[in-house]
């Protein structure tokens, strides 16, 4: 987190950089060829997507859970729980509704 | 933060290391900043799915969206992380011209990206796919607009900390501020895999 924790190397960049790529080519590439069903296809894309924001904080934004300072660890884990429940929460009353009106 | 610092100052500490403390915090506070952001947006992601079907007999993802711009949008943006990192060590090892190199790199691309999002927004307007059409496209109006929205603001801030470099030169203050615009920029990378993964992929699919 800190600029004096990080190291002065390329590295993590580079390894970061060719992850996401991957993880970014893969998925583009199953929706543009229509290989697998549709349901198949978005549950990869999900996990993916969840790999790929994992990379970047790793290997773009440093977060590291040894060396990361705590405080910063503890803002993302809350950050976190606080999105699963609002969205998930959301996501569930809302759908959940729409199937009860829907029939 | 005050409290903090005097405590800080207050005990036989060198001034080094109370500055340091001092980017610390800020460091941070941006962070907590970028957290609430970050729930912003999960919020727009939420929205965007629960009303993505809503078409009003309007067009749909399938007939608006273009894999190929999506694709060349998120390889500019993973572009511009990776230039920005390339900033970042330039930064840290006192390389003030390839620092300035790498930004400006990073500018460009920043700005593609945003080029190549108001033509496809400005395409959609005027095919009567505007944010009042239907329900989906405000949502995705909002969602996309406003990470475009932030990516703007990122842009401004390169330029303004390219001209802090130039006539400050780094130094600490500056050197802090640029690492905070990285924690921005990389962020702003982070949401876009969310975009693409959420609202194009499964759009056209």
């Amino acid at each position: 987190m800190l600029p004096s924790d990080q190291s002065e190397s390329l590295r993590p960049y580079v390894i970061g950089f060719v992850l996401a790529l991957v993880l970014t080519a893969i998925p583009f590439a199953l929706v543009a060829m229509h290989i697998l069903p549709i349901f198949a296809t978005l549950v990869i894309i999900a996990i993916l997507a969840l790999i790929q924001v994992a990379v970047h904080l790793r290997y773009f934004l440093h977060i590291d859970l040894e060396e990361t300072p705590q405080e910063n660890l503890i803002a993302l884990a809350f950050a976190a729980l606080l999105i699963f429940i609002m969205v998930g929460g959301s996501l569930w009353i809302m759908l959940d509704l729409n199937a009860r009106m829907a029939s | 933060m005050t409290d903090i610092a005097a405590g800080a100052s207050a005990l036989p500490s060198s001034g080094a290391e109370v500055e340091i403390d001092v980017y610390e915090e800020k460091a941070l506070g941006f962070w907590i900043y970028l957290m609430s952001d970050a729930i912003i947006f999960a919020l727009l992601f939420a929205t965007y799915v629960v009303v993505s079907k809503n078409f009003a007999g309007g067009p749909n993802g399938q007939t608006l969206f273009d894999l190929v711009r999506t694709f060349g949008e998120t390889m500019l943006l993973l572009f511009s992380s990776i230039t920005f990192g390339f900033a970042s060590v330039a930064i840290r090892l006192g390389k003030q011209e390839t620092a300035l190199a790498w930004l400006a790199v990073t500018f460009v691309l920043g700005a593609a990206f945003l080029g190549l999002e108001i033509s496809e927004f400005t395409g959609m307007i005027a095919q009567d796919a505007g944010p009042q059409r239907s329900g989906f496209l405000s949502a995705f109006f909002t969602l996309v607009g406003t990470h475009g929205l932030h990516v703007t603001m990122g842009l401004i801030w390169i330029v303004i900390l390219a001209l802090q470099v130039l006539v400050k030169g780094l130094t600490p203050p500056v050197v802090s501020r640029l690492f905070r615009l990285g924690l921005f920029w990389h962020f702003l990378d982070i949401v876009w895999i969310g975009i693409f993964s959420i609202v194009y992929l499964p759009g056209v699919l």
